[in-house]
């Protein structure tokens, strides 16, 4: 540590006011504060704080995104081995997997970051914390063979437009790393679905479509539920794998840092909206996707990815408690909905959540609303 | 007659240090009023240095309302007078002659005593900056007529004095104290005691009270909280509140007419050696309680709980309304990796760190800031704390964009800094609350009045 401290002090004024790389001092404050908590003492206010800062927080993140990830990048390669039909070892299959990644990831932090960082260096703000949980969740929702470039710029519109341009994170209306997707979605449709692009250097011959591209077209998913829970089948990176998700829903819940309000009424949200389509399935009997068991729509495509770590993002969600209950079912309702019964899009998740990441301000808005309603009429009541 | 009200959110922050009660005598020969301790209050001076004044010989007045008027808690000498940038005024400092003599404001009953007599004698006391107002937290105005007038009987901040020990062996004051104020009231006089852990008599037989029970962690004991859970202020509602100790020089006055600010303060924090009670009068130094009896030198001294006091220096002086005296360690030395490897030493109401499984260990916990200033991003904390019907971080927020209809409707009239302390403590933002909502009651009172 010491090495690092001498490091970083023979830097400092060169990046201070007045120094020859002062344009770079938020890249250094944001290093510095990587590896030291810093001597600042409280000025105003409590003048003891709490532990926890956002770094922690969001770190807390990034851990419970760990067994999607390292699962995702077995998962490339042993679907790349087994469409072209060989068999190897985990760690053989893995380590392809990682070596496919990596350059997703390098590139979604370079981008996102260089964009953060030069914001916090406009405004003369710290750089917030909230794209490292970002950068690691934009790899994981994309196919594995999407173009570094078309990533770059999918990163970089997100960042901007998505979250800089309301004033960085806290401020933002839509969460950033389900935009880059839907930027891709719809910018790139063609890197981003049909059946080629989910497993990488794929052979030809070996079919590629996801479970839920079988299931629009009206076949059967073709996974036992044992796969669907393992997640040993094509999608984009972290979504397949319902273990490994609840895995991490399980750090999440248990550290508090999701809201288990939010989660538990996505997931009550789809399964509501699967037991009504199967409740419909008879009325339709030419769209056999109305027949799928409600409860697998739950493991399947990106609803539990969405419902752990996408939907419970704290600054796009609902900021009140109980419009949170509102926020998640509607947002698994909808979800389910467009994933059923919209034939463009295979998979609803993504809009659903966008949508109602619109709309929960104006959720927030009627329930502070209905708050202060009670307080007006409090004061008549005793006037 | 007496409700029992449980507070289920909040925190207790356990710190190291807590007070002996024991009563120890301390030879204090230096006092202090400071302007600041009086928000909103501009000072206009009635002494110079070198004057000789009684305890309760009147040393300044507020500008905006000139009948409000300080004293001086003791007989003696003005020394200084302190003043900071663009002259304002900081500290009036005032030598003790030892003899603690004080103006005559004659004994009185105040069953006797019209409202407008007893109102006088505590303006001209300076008693009177004792009693405070809901809404602003500021000193109550003498021409309203408050609905009610709460007294908490109990502290819950970290470190606070045991009130029970505070107030022994005043229970006539104190009475004469209830007396006096119920005479300023059409309303009820709310005494507001923990459940189980009040049992002085000087509380619970108190007469012309109605007591309230309450229970649970912090911010249970804050009077604002409480009146929250008896009876909410509503726009245009004035409420008052007084503190125990405050109380009983009241009652001072009219048993014996006489300004005798003596109370009960508390020396405590996990940097004292020697931690306890001591009988002081207002304003007193903090030097010969903490000379010699400190366990290092790079440590911060605060007038107050360290949750709402004010940072003091070495040599300063005891707040007005505070009693009690924290000494933590400054927090100014950078901790490699500190945000990620486990701290035991740390505190955290969060379960991202782990010092929740052992919720009975005591922390010595510094002044740093454990991170760096960040946008509103954590939700759902400050509803586990704060237990008021608020949205707190959409109130916060209309105060920073100055919308008065939006804080009015949000309920900004029933809170003050105090209460909303915890929250600004738990802050993964560390965004000073505190400061933002006191802003706001000082924007919303010079727009409003």
């Amino acid at each position: 540590m010491k090495i690092i401290r001498k490091l970083l002090d023979s830097i400092k004024p060169h990046v201070q006011e007045g120094g020859k790389f002062h344009a770079f001092h938020s890249l250094y404050d944001a290093a510095e504060t990587f590896f030291f908590v810093q001597d600042h003492v409280t000025e105003k206010g409590s003048h003891i704080r709490d532990g926890v800062d956002m770094k922690r927080t969001m770190f807390t993140v990034v851990v419970a995104v760990l067994p999607a990830l390292l699962f995702g990048m077995w998962n490339i390669g042993s679907m790349h081995f087994k469409s072209i039909g060989q068999e190897v070892a985990m760690t053989e299959a893995f380590w392809y997997g990682f070596l496919k990644l990596l350059p997703l990831i390098i590139v979604t932090y370079v981008v996102g970051l260089g964009i953060e960082i030069i914001f916090a260096q406009s405004r003369g703000h710290e750089v917030n914390e909230g794209f490292f949980v970002s950068g690691i969740l934009i790899p994981l929702i994309v196919p594995v063979t999407t173009p570094l470039w078309i990533v770059a710029v999918a990163v970089a519109f997100a960042v901007i437009f998505g979250k800089e341009v309301f004033g960085g994170t806290g401020m933002n209306i839509v969460n950033p790393a389900l935009l880059t997707r839907a930027f891709l979605f719809f910018a790139y449709p063609s890197a981003m679905s049909g059946d080629f692009v989910w497993i990488a250097e794929k052979a030809d011959a070996f079919s590629g479509a996801t479970p839920l591209a079988h299931l629009a077209a009206g076949n059967s998913s073709g996974l036992s539920v044992m796969d669907m829970l393992v997640g040993n089948y094509a999608g984009s990176v972290g979504e397949t794998s319902a273990i490994a998700i609840f895995i991490g829903a399980f750090i999440l819940l248990f550290t508090g840092v999701a809201s288990w309000k939010i989660m538990a009424s996505f997931f009550a949200g789809g399964l509501a909206m699967g037991l009504l389509l199967n409740g419909l399935a008879s009325s339709f009997p030419q769209n056999a996707y109305l027949t799928l068991p409600a409860w697998q729509h739950l493991l399947i495509g990106g609803f539990a990815f969405g419902g752990v770590f996408m939907i419970t993002d704290p600054v796009t969600a609902t900021q009140t408690e109980r419009g949170k209950w509102i926020y998640g079912f509607l947002a698994g309702l909808l979800a389910i909905m467009v994933r059923v019964l919209n034939p463009a899009y295979p998979e609803g998740v993504m809009l659903a959540i966008l949508l109602m990441n619109i709309f929960s301000p104006l959720i927030d808005f009627y329930v502070i609303e209905a708050n202060i309603k009670k307080r007006l009429k409090r004061a008549k009541v005793s006037a | 007659m007496s409700e029992s009200i449980r507070i289920k959110k909040g925190l207790d922050i356990k710190l190291k240090g807590r007070a002996d009660k024991t009563l120890k005598e301390a030879d204090v020969s230096h006092y202090a009023l400071k302007p600041t301790d009086f928000t909103g209050v501009f000072p206009k001076m009635l002494v110079k240095s070198g004057d000789k004044v009684k305890a309760g010989t009147a040393v300044f007045f507020d500008k905006y309302r000139d009948n409000i008027k300080f004293t001086s808690p003791v007989s003696g000498t003005i020394k200084e007078i302190i003043r900071g940038a663009k002259r304002k005024m900081l500290e009036i400092r005032i030598e003790s002659d030892g003899k603690f003599e004080s103006e005559d404001f004659g004994a009185a009953d105040p069953a006797t005593l019209t409202r407008e007599q007893i109102i006088e004698k505590l303006l001209n006391s300076g008693v009177w900056p004792v009693v405070k107002q809901r809404p602003y937290g500021i000193i109550a105005n003498p021409d309203n007529t408050p609905k009610a007038i709460h007294i908490s009987a109990f502290d819950s901040s970290p470190l606070a004095p045991d009130l029970d020990f505070a107030v022994e062996g005043n229970q006539n004051e104190f009475q004469t104290g209830i007396d006096v104020l119920s005479k300023l009231t059409g309303g009820k006089i709310h005494l507001n005691i923990h459940e189980t852990n009040t049992k002085s008599q000087v509380f619970l037989g108190a007469k012309g009270v109605q007591i309230n029970k309450f229970s649970g962690p912090h911010p249970s004991g804050m009077v604002g909280i409480q009146i929250a859970h008896i009876d909410p202020i509503n726009k245009g509602d004035i409420v008052w509140t007084v503190d125990p100790q405050s109380v009983i020089i009241i009652g001072r006055l009219f048993k014996n007419g006489v300004y005798n600010p003596q109370k009960v303060v508390v020396l405590a924090g996990s940097e004292v050696k020697n931690t306890g009670y001591y009988k002081v009068y207002s304003g007193a130094s903090i030097e010969p309680l903490i000379k010699d009896n400190l366990t290092g030198d790079n440590v911060r001294f605060i007038s107050g709980n360290v949750l709402t006091g004010t940072k003091i220096e070495r040599n300063g002086y005891l707040g007005f309304y505070d009693n009690l005296i924290t000494v933590i360690p400054e927090g100014n030395v950078q901790v490699p990796f500190g945000w990620l490897i486990p701290r035991p030493g740390k505190h955290s109401f969060y379960h991202t760190a782990f010092s929740w499984l052992t919720p009975n260990k005591e922390y010595r916990l510094d002044t740093n800031l454990n991170g760096g200033e960040r946008a509103f991003v954590v939700t759902g904390a400050i509803e586990k704390v704060f237990p008021m019907d608020i949205y707190l971080i959409p109130l916060l927020k209309a105060i920073m964009v100055d919308d008065i209809d939006k804080m009015e409707n949000l309920g900004i009239y029933e809170i003050i800094e105090e209460d909303i302390a915890i929250c600004e403590y738990i802050s993964t933002s560390k965004i000073n609350m505190q400061e933002i909502l006191r802003n706001g009651l000082d924007y919303l009172r010079s727009e409003i009045g």
